[in-house]
């Protein structure tokens, strides 16, 4: 199997796409834990004048009934008024759309944001809602079994990761 | 050796019964899980759908107004539907018995029980006979536990002082009748405190409270010297029979928190009561509204930390 894509690259790359797109009204959403660190770099890059806000959507999840709590919820914190604003939603990796149809769930609990665009540093095949990334860094095709994670080292590198689905 | 009772086979948390028996990463868990639920608290729209369609009910078989009054708000702002039950005044009063006022309830669909109960030991009675998918939480039985008031206390001083390492905790007055007082210790030592305290004349400590893992004292001025935690109880008349105080004027005296004795804790001390407070007899006005106070944070906290006991039992399944 080929490498997977330089991490530091896609966001370099996703950072001059958006660059055109921002304007006064536009503000960040990062989605806990892999989200929010694509999000500290996009955020940085673009030098977006409200704070980078960082959501878990764990309380929305549709899985609750199955699997219980996440293991290790995070506090979201949005550190901007929502209402009005044209959100950049930012997560890892694409993958069936259901942490993003929760996490657009718990947005609204926030305010009512003027729009909502979904920016992924991977998105790859299995859409189960109809749910599509506006600006996705790269697309790859993962193995039948297996998943795609964003990790983070000691030094704070990222990286994709391909590993066994559980 | 039997499985605890408030755990399920892999060790998740199925009743919330006692914090004595929890293991430290479960009571650890439940802390950063309510951590979580506090952002909820803070934004406009203070719920999440997370029990949505689940039915609370709150058995207070015993009057309470904080706690049953924080357990349905935490329920509510989880989607929940939330049934109060006046017990007391109701089928009990009749005779119906504990365990078929819990039968009948649960074929009206329950899936958690909020129990309060006068004798000890209640809400185990509860959890050994309801249906797999339902839950019990211990909101206070007799002198044993009181689970979710331990948990916010932890919580608290976890919010204030970061890290249990290094901390004296005292806990003051009657600590014979406080199930408060008993969660509040198990947690403390299973979470690594080094030094927990307690202070109250001998009639109000329990026989053998050393083997709790505390150092008793019974005088204020050596109890409270560099702690940076100062937990006051309640002067519980309603569970005092005979004569083990001479009167609550006497027991202010010597136990009673003002600024005087307070200033023997650590300057940057916090004092915490589970309330209902007894101004002028365990804690004098101008401590329990003072700077050091943190006893009306304690119920804000009380709220997120019962969010977390509920969504942590009602998950999976």
């Amino acid at each position: 199997m080929a490498a997977l894509p330089d991490v530091e690259a896609l966001c370099a790359q996703l950072a001059r796409e958006l660059e055109g797109r921002v304007g006064p009204a536009s503000a960040m959403v990062g989605i806990h834990t892999g989200g929010a660190w694509v999000a500290e770099r996009l955020h940085a890059a673009l030098g977006l004048k409200e704070p980078l806000g960082l959501i878990d959507p764990a309380f929305y999840r549709d899985d609750y009934a199955k699997q219980g709590l996440a293991k290790d919820p995070k506090r979201s914190r949005i550190p901007f008024d929502v209402a009005g604003k044209d959100l950049l939603l930012v997560d890892d990796v694409l993958y069936t759309g259901r942490t993003v149809r929760a996490a657009m769930n718990e947005l609204f609990d926030y305010g009512r944001p003027a729009s909502i665009a979904l920016v992924v540093l991977a998105e790859r095949d299995g859409r189960q809602l109809p749910i599509c990334a506006r600006h996705a860094g790269v697309r790859l095709e993962v193995p039948a079994g297996m998943r795609l994670r964003l990790k983070r080292d000691d030094r704070g590198t990222l990286a994709l990761e391909l590993e066994r689905a559980p | 050796m039997p499985r605890n009772p408030q755990l399920n086979a892999s060790g998740e948390l199925q009743h919330l019964l006692s914090i004595e028996g929890l293991p430290r990463e479960l009571l650890i868990k439940i802390l950063d899980t309510a951590e979580s639920f506090a952002g909820v608290t803070e934004r406009d729209i203070k719920k999440v759908p997370l029990l949505r369609g689940k039915s609370v009910f709150n058995l207070f078989f015993e009057g309470s107004t904080r706690t049953r009054t924080t357990f349905e708000i935490a329920a509510k702002r989880l989607s929940a539907d939330v049934i109060n039950l006046n017990v007391a005044a109701s089928s009990t009063a009749k005779g119906e018995s504990l365990l078929d006022t819990v039968a009948n309830l649960s074929a009206m669909q329950a899936d958690i029980f909020v129990v309060r109960h006068g004798s000890s030991g209640a809400p185990y009675l509860v959890a050994q006979h309801v249906k797999p998918h339902e839950h019990v939480i211990n909101a206070g039985d007799g002198r044993h536990a009181h689970p979710t008031q331990g948990l916010l206390d932890l919580y608290t001083i976890r919010h204030y002082k970061k890290d249990f390492s290094g901390l004296a905790v005292a806990i003051v007055g009657d600590v014979l009748h406080s199930r408060v007082a008993r969660s509040l210790i198990h947690g403390l030592t299973t979470l690594g405190v080094p030094e927990v305290r307690v202070i109250g004349p001998q009639t109000l400590i329990p026989a053998g409270a050393q083997g709790l893992g505390v150092r008793v004292y019974h005088s204020m001025r050596e109890g409270l010297k560099d702690a940076d935690v100062v937990v006051m109880l309640r002067l519980q008349n309603e569970r005092m029979s005979g004569a083990l105080l001479p009167s609550a004027q006497e027991f202010n005296k010597h136990y009673g928190l003002t600024a005087e004795k307070l200033a023997l804790a650590r300057p940057d001390a916090i004092v915490m009561h589970p309330g209902p407070m007894n101004r002028g007899v365990e804690i004098d006005s101008s401590v329990a509204d003072g700077p050091h106070s943190v006893i009306l944070p304690q119920v804000t906290f009380g709220i997120a930390v019962r969010m977390a006991v509920m969504s942590m039992v009602a998950g999976g399944g």
